[in-house]
């Protein structure tokens, strides 16, 4: 379907936000404001915003250890979520978890799970849930293709496949992880043949433009929400900061691919586009960012103004009631 | 009262709170043919065999408001699920903030006995023990299984049962009006006064059998069964001991790091304990050795009655 005025605004917007947000991040990072380790989302918000546009609150989300952008997207405070990053009692998680585990089960945000690979199962269980629910809600998983090689990776496709599960994969492949490629640890080489083989319907996309992304999920939620079975979206991206924003780790990945992909600026290209389009004017977009650097000022501010923990509220939230 | 197996006392433990609450869900990769035939295929899954995958989605069920019993079948199995139990299941509570229930009941037969060799016997409730987050119990009897199911049931956390592999045939008395069992709370399975045993899993039947042995020559064991190891029942075993001033633990898993240190230590560190004793407790446990199969060598690296009457009069000072 053709794209409204409004959802493409609104498609900028999110992954302007997204930017603005982690921008902050890594400024409060070196600045040695922020500790622990802090999964940049830069140069791959098309992505969570082009897939998350079609989920509703029902709709239940798990990400990864960069899953600031599917928070953000999903509907997430970043109030809250730049207070759990900052370690404050007023966070998501009271500082249980950090910028690697933000969750909101309010809307649907299963949490973010910092071992590669494991968000897959616990994503199935969420299918299942939906699918005993049976009022055509889905749930969508979010990793990276270095997750694609743990077992619990073809565990869950294996599931989904069998069972018809309403979920949506979404591979976000961004040719590394860490410093090993793709070409040095997937024997598979192109990720799809994996599902393929378990007979997932599945695309691969260009990560980097929003409209593509949003285009290719919404087929593919509309599908799941008809229980035709899970669908698998793989959308080639790239990601420019290191691994974790760190001093001391390295970045072996190779200068030119970067600054390549830097080019193919998934927010800069849109941005372009919708000026040519004559659907934003430079005054719309300065009065956008504008909006967007006051809300993420305001988190900031509002994490920086939280109370730490006491020390004793570590004895807290090991069970429920 | 009516006697029903402790295999029985389980499943009717799990029909009773599936007919109660729909939102329910069991799975395991095999069929329990009375659960499916009265619940249907929606709710009684049967997985793939792969163990790490239903523990994990056991964990998606539950954030989204889904109790799901997941029967791992044997604890070796289990192992292959230690990615989804020890990183997410024991932790996504706490780590989450407490935002959100997590409501699971994981069961996995333990032990040795059976020639099974070192790949289907073990006992490893202790390393559970040591990833804080999970309830753990450990039932003996049909009447025990029951009520700490009902309760697992009706728990907002992940909750692992490990059920002695050669518990499951046993028979015992189970009323077949409701109850339930509180975790936390020890069941003294015999009174004493001159040593307390405590025994876990299948090894409180061999200490009730000692127990028998050894009145008739007048020496009295109080053998308590704590059946729950998280949380633990501390004081009635301090309490035992304060009594007795003996203590000997009886427990067939390995016995490096394993509960019954833990239970010595936390006995001997309780100073009132500490000073009644007349004895230093004593450890009966498995062999630190992989469980071997053939017979006269899986016999010697497990505890047994022999083994038990031992410890007993070697804290008795004979
Ligand atoms: C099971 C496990 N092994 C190793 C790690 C360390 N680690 C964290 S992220 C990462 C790379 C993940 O790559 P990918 O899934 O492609 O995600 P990306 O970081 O590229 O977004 C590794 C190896 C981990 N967290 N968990
Ligand atoms: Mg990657």
């Amino acid at each position: 379907m053709n794209l409204s005025k409004k959802q493409k605004i609104d498609l900028f917007n999110t992954m302007l936000t997204i930017r603005r947000f982690e921008e902050r991040l890594f400024d409060e990072f070196y600045a040695g404001s922020i500790t622990g380790f802090v999964h940049s989302y830069i140069g791959e918000e098309a992505i969570a915003t082009g897939v998350i546009a079609h989920l509703k609150k029902e709709d239940r989300i798990v990400s990864h250890h960069r899953g600031h952008g599917h928070c953000i997207a999903k509907g997430a405070d970043m109030k809250r979520m730049m207070a759990e990053i900052y370690g404050r009692k007023t966070g998501y998680c009271k500082g249980k978890g950090g910028s690697m585990h933000i969750a909101d089960f309010s809307i649907g945000m299963l949490g973010a799970d910092g071992i590669v690979g494991a968000g897959l199962p616990i994503a199935t269980g969420a299918s299942i849930a939906a699918q005993l629910e049976g009022k055509g809600n889905v749930a969508a998983v979010f990793f990276g293709d270095g997750a694609c090689q743990e077992g619990e990776f073809h565990e869950a496709l294996n599931l989904a496949s069998l069972w018809k599960l309403p979920l949506l994969f979404v591979c976000e492949n961004n040719g590394w992880g860490v410093n090993t490629s793709i070409g040095e640890s997937f024997g598979a080489k192109e990720i799809t043949r994996v599902p393929d083989a378990f007979h997932i319907a599945h695309k691969t996309v260009d990560g980097n433009d929003v409209e593509r992304v949003y285009q290719a999920a919404e087929k593919a939620v509309a599908r799941l929400r008809k229980g035709s079975g899970p669908f698998f979206l793989e959308c080639k991206t790239y990601r420019w900061h290191k691994h974790f924003l760190s001093d001391a780790l390295p970045d072996l990945r190779p200068k030119n691919e970067l600054e390549a992909w830097k080019k193919k600026c998934p927010v800069k290209a849109y941005e372009t586009k919708l000026l040519k389009q004559g659907i934003l004017t430079p005054k719309k977009i300065a009065a956008m960012n504008a909006k967007i650097m006051d809300a993420v000022e305001e988190a900031n501010q509002y994490a920086l103004a939280s109370p730490f923990p006491k020390p004793q509220d570590a004895l807290q939230d090991i069970y429920s009631k | 009262m009516r006697e029903i197996t402790y295999d029985q006392a389980a499943l009717e433990a799990i029909q009773e709170e599936f007919r109660r609450d729909p939102r329910t869900v069991h799975m395991a990769t095999d069929l329990p043919p009375e659960l499916r035939q009265e619940f249907g295929s929606d709710r009684i899954r049967v997985t793939p065999i792969a163990e790490n995958n239903f523990v994990g989605a056991s964990i998606g069920l539950a954030g989204s408001g889904f109790r799901t019993v997941a029967n791992i079948r044997m604890a070796t199995f289990g192992f292959v699920a230690l990615d989804q139990m020890m990183n997410h299941a024991a932790k996504i509570t706490y780590m989450f903030g407490g935002q959100a229930k997590f409501p699971i009941l994981y069961r996995m037969t333990v032990g040795g006995g059976f020639q099974g060799a070192a790949e289907h016997s073990i006992s490893p409730y202790s390393m559970y023990m040591n990833v804080p987050g999970l309830k753990i119990l450990l039932p003996t009897t049909p009447y025990d299984v029951k009520g700490l199911l009902k309760t697992a049931l009706r728990d907002n956390n992940p909750v692992v049962s490990f059920e002695h592999f050669l518990l499951g045939g046993t028979i015992g008395e189970v009323p077949e009006k409701e109850y339930f069992i509180p975790f936390g709370k020890a069941d003294i399975k015999r009174k004493g006064t001159d040593v307390t045993v405590v025994a876990l899993a299948k090894m409180v039947h061999e200490a009730l059998a000692v127990a028998e042995e050894l009145a008739g020559k007048g020496i009295s064991l109080e053998v308590i069964d704590p059946r729950t190891l998280i949380p633990f029942d501390k004081q009635t075993v301090i309490r035992s001991v304060k009594k007795t001033g003996r203590l000997v633990v009886v427990d067939e898993a390995c016995q490096t790091c394993g509960a019954a240190a833990e239970i010595i230590a936390f006995t001997t560190s309780d100073k009132s304990a500490f000073g009644k004793l007349k004895s230093a407790p004593v450890r009966v446990c498995g062999m630190d050795i992989p469980i071997p199969f053939s017979p006269p060598m899986e016999k010697f690296a497990l505890p047994d009655k022999k083994k038990i009457i031992r410890a007993v009069m070697n804290v008795l000072g004979d």
